[in-house]
């Protein structure tokens, strides 16, 4: 039998990015906000201390930071005629675990969705009519504009010390940033970051080619700033442990150093760890939430805490398991297409290509998380003609190189013997001078990609595992392949001695890791048939439950998702403040 | 170290070479009067003491006799001494892969290990119901099976165009070892621990002496780029002096 807590007004489940901007944005109210984390507290000061987090092993091999999946795994399977299987190990991404969630070690990078990703549907049928979305592709808008999430967007970059170069502000393009941004209201909180050797390489090559190459926006600090809310961020060192890693330097814009202590400056708000969430409680209607039922994992004790307000604010997957365990709208049925939970589940799609300089040396240690050069001519340019190549969406393309950590990296051309002297020789050989052209692509929502739960595998609690079916369809092979012949193209260009062949990813598989950047599941959008939250993530058939994070995305872009999502969590925030609390109920 | 010769027999190790005893000992003297401050703040350049590494302490707490000789044997045939670095076992990639299948992570830390079990397809990876540690018992009995009956003998006492031969069949999945233990996962994890061994941080056992990040010019964990990164932004070799976690400590 749980034990049943005294009430709260708000409760809040995850304390990462999401978790601390609802927290933040709503402690002013003076309602009484209890966040339940199911990790432990971090410290930079004692977590991240040099040399402890500089550990390649224990962070980045073992994952030390993130999820533990002998507690709770996914299932996972490529179509619905395969059995799904237990990830046994993380690989293929890795959500975070603890306080700041995966927002203490990701690399940064940064963008803004344009308008022509939030209205999806309606962009490409104008421009090239009803028929070139195929009918397996349940293609929708997401119910908000460009326009409208701008000063959202211009909140979390201010926020989160966003380090970049404007391309176009209230219409005006400037020069070196990305002329195919939608219209920005000002220039980004800080200068773009320094380019190393690759990335200048790349941009020269890109230009004379006719790109338009521009550093990359990242929330890697360029210098030191103090942002609106008053908080410290330090000045990044580019010392190669980013992503995978916390900052022992303040120096990457982390909901550890932003929001969250600003939002327990508030007394009305406590945070509570180790207290694992398993369960949404609805009333006998089933239309309102009474609270949540959740796990003391230091006790194992069974809480029950009601509040009348419910926000899901933990990682994209944990949010939909949430939902499907609770009865939070209805499953999705991939037979029949209906019902809205686990639906249109996405992920990233992309090629690269390997780049061998025998001459030159491109310290690939010296670095930083989100840092690099890039160009947007395949994707957020809505004047690439889609129809040549085929295929919604597009692909952006980057020179970076976040890291020389050499457990996992040490490029060899093809052929290299892969152990033996002459493996050694050649490890030695290019490990200074190599440079990697990565593309990440947009993948559309396919009907028979979803999310639902599994039949046989459980957690420790003895809860259904949520299941993954997924695979790279269609419309993401031919996004894949333009995007390799792109890369190819530019690599010839910049004249190494040898280069890789470009590969494009035409499959998923769980292990190597590819992309943290999971999508959809609990989607926005204007029709309650079709998504599970309004256009204010406010659940359609629960209207006391909102949802945080990128479950809401309808498909995925080739951007990063962490723009958006910090976008649409201070636009929920508003939503609540000024609309729900001053009238409870649906809000559309 | 010679073709069928165990390094494993008794006390033998202590004896050997100078390396790890006068290292254990310069890491004694380090620990009491630390050269580096411990802090981000000190640069790359500052020059480690020479033969600063963490004790080295021989004999293995997982690896049975005949289990150490495979490792050894593997590991200096995949890594063998020559002008880049010493042999693997002189490198400690042995001890490296015995203290990680003794740790947690051995003991299956981070492992989803809940049945059914299936094979699966390649892209829904590691689907054996072995902890690493459990896998290498069955992976060094198996393939050793497998050698005898291939080659007369055990893998450590296989000639070099031998070992070659299995490991490459081995890790191109054409073996499937005794109880149907499919050659390619053991191999898999093996090779993984191999390169970790080789460049992880020399706190663990492997990488002794920081060599393999000396063989490659990887500078460690005492980053501190702001100047760096517009130094070395025009294509010029960065001169890496490796810092470990050890001496930063």
């Amino acid at each position: 039998m749980a034990t049943k807590l005294p009430p709260v007004d708000i409760v809040i489940v995850g304390m990462g990015w999401t978790g601390g901007i609802l927290a933040k944005e709503l402690g002013p109210t003076g309602l009484k906000i209890a966040v339940l984390e199911r990790g432990g507290q971090r410290e930079p000061k004692n977590d991240f201390a040099v040399p402890l987090i500089r550990d390649e092993l224990r962070f980045s091999s073992r994952h030390d930071m993130m999820m533990d999946v002998s507690q709770d795994t996914y299932s996972i399977r490529n179509n619905p005629s395969e059995t799904a299987l237990p990830m046994r190990r993380l690989g293929s991404f890795l959500p975070g675990e603890g306080v700041g969630g995966a927002g203490a070690h990701w690399n940064g990078v940064t963008w803004r969705w344009p308008d022509h990703e939030l209205r999806i549907r309606t962009k490409y049928e104008e421009r090239y009519g009803k028929n070139y979305i195929p009918g397996d592709m349940p293609l929708q808008d997401w119910g908000v504009s460009g326009a409208e999430l701008e000063p959202y967007y211009d909140k979390f970059e201010y926020v989160a010390a966003i380090s970049g170069k404007a391309g176009n502000i209230k219409g005006a393009i400037q020069k070196e940033g990305n002329a195919f941004e939608d219209p920005r209201s000002r220039e980004y909180p800080l200068p773009p970051l320094l380019q190393n050797h690759a990335s200048q390489l790349f941009a020269k090559t890109a230009k004379e080619l006719g790109y338009h190459p521009f550093v990359r926006p990242t929330a890697n600090a360029s210098q030191p700033y103090t942002n609106p809310d008053g908080m410290k961020i330090g000045q990044c060192q580019y010392c190669g442990f980013c992503e995978r890693f916390g900052c022992e330097a303040n120096a990457k814009g982390s909901p550890l150093i932003t929001v969250i202590p600003v939002a327990m400056r508030n007394p009305n708000v406590e945070l509570r760890t180790y207290s694992w969430v398993t369960k949404v409680l609805k009333d006998s209607t089933g239309k309102k939430a009474t609270g949540v039922q959740y796990v003391n994992v230091l006790t194992g004790e069974e809480m029950e805490q009601p509040a009348d307000l419910v926000i899901l604010a933990g990682y994209i997957l944990s949010n939909v398991h949430l939902m499907l365990l609770s009865g939070i709208g209805k499953p999705y049925d991939p037979q029949s297409g209906t019902g809205v939970i686990g639906k249109n589940y996405a992920y990233q799609a992309g090629a690269g290509v390997t780049l061998f300089f025998e001459d030159k040396s491109f310290n690939p240690f010296i670095a930083t998380g989100g840092w690099g050069t890039s160009i947007d001519d395949f994707h957020t340019n809505w004047n690439f003609d889609r129809t040549k190549h085929g295929g919604i969406g597009g692909a952006y393309i980057t020179v970076g190189g976040s890291h020389g950590r050499p457990i996992s990296y040490r490029p060899l051309p093809p052929g290299t013997p892969q152990w033996g002297s002459a493996w050694k020789r050649a490890v030695a050989k290019w490990y200074q001078g190599s440079i990697n052209i990565s593309a990440s692509a947009s993948v559309m929502p396919n009907r028979i990609n979803y999310l639902d739960l599994d039949p046989t595998y459980t957690n420790r609690f003895g809860q259904p595992l949520m299941r993954m079916t997924f695979e790279f369809r269609e419309n993401e092979h031919k996004l894949v392949r333009h995007a390799a012949e792109v890369i190819g193209g530019i690599g010839k260009a910049m004249n190494p001695t040898l280069m890789s062949k470009p590969a494009p990813r035409m499959t998923w598989s769980v292990v190597p890791y590819q992309s943290t950047h999971n999508t959809g599941g609990a989607v926005m959008g204007a029709d309650p048939n079709t998504s599970a939250l309004n256009r204010y993530c406010q659940s359609w058939d629960v209207s006391n439950v909102f949802v945080t994070g990128a479950g809401a995305f309808p498909h995925n872009s080739g951007y990063n998702p962490t723009g958006p999502v910090g976008a649409l969590a201070y636009w929920t925030a508003d939503a609540i403040r000024e609309k729900y609390l001053k009238k409870p109920g649906s809000l559309i | 170290m010679a073709e069928g010769k165990s390094r494993v027999d008794v006390g033998r190790r202590q004896f050997l070479g100078g390396a790890g005893v006068a290292g254990a000992a310069a890491a004694a003297a380090h620990a009491l009067t630390p050269v580096a401050p411990a802090s981000a703040q000190t640069p790359a350049q500052t020059a480690p003491p020479a033969g600063a590494q963490p004790p080295q302490p021989a004999g293995y707490t997982y690896f049975k006799p005949q289990e150490a000789l495979f490792i050894e044997a593997v590991v200096d045939h995949m890594v063998p001494k020559d002008e880049l670095t010493p042999s693997g076992t002189d490198i400690g990639l042995a001890t490296y892969i015995d203290r990680a299948l003794a740790g947690s992570w051995g003991k299956g830390d981070r492992l989803y290990m809940q049945g059914p079990w299936a094979r699966g397809t390649a892209n829904q990876g590691y689907q054996l119901p072995l902890t690493p540690a459990a896998l290498y018992r069955a992976g060094i009995e198996g393939a050793n099976a497998h050698c005898r009956k291939a080659y007369g003998q055990t893998f450590d006492r296989c000639t070099s165009e031998q070992k070659e031969v299995f490991l490459r069949e081995l890790s191109g999945g054409k073996i499937t070892l005794a109880g149907g233990l499919p050659g390619r996962a053991f191999f898999s994890v093996l090779y993984d621990n191999v390169m970790e061994g080789m460049f992880a941080d020399p706190i663990y056992g492997g990488n002794r002496d920081k060599v393999c990040w000396k063989m490659i010019g990887f500078p460690g964990v005492a980053a501190n780029n702001a100047e760096n990164v517009k130094q070395y932004a025009d294509g010029r070799r960065f001169p890496a002096n490796p810092v470990g976690i050890a001496d930063m400590s």
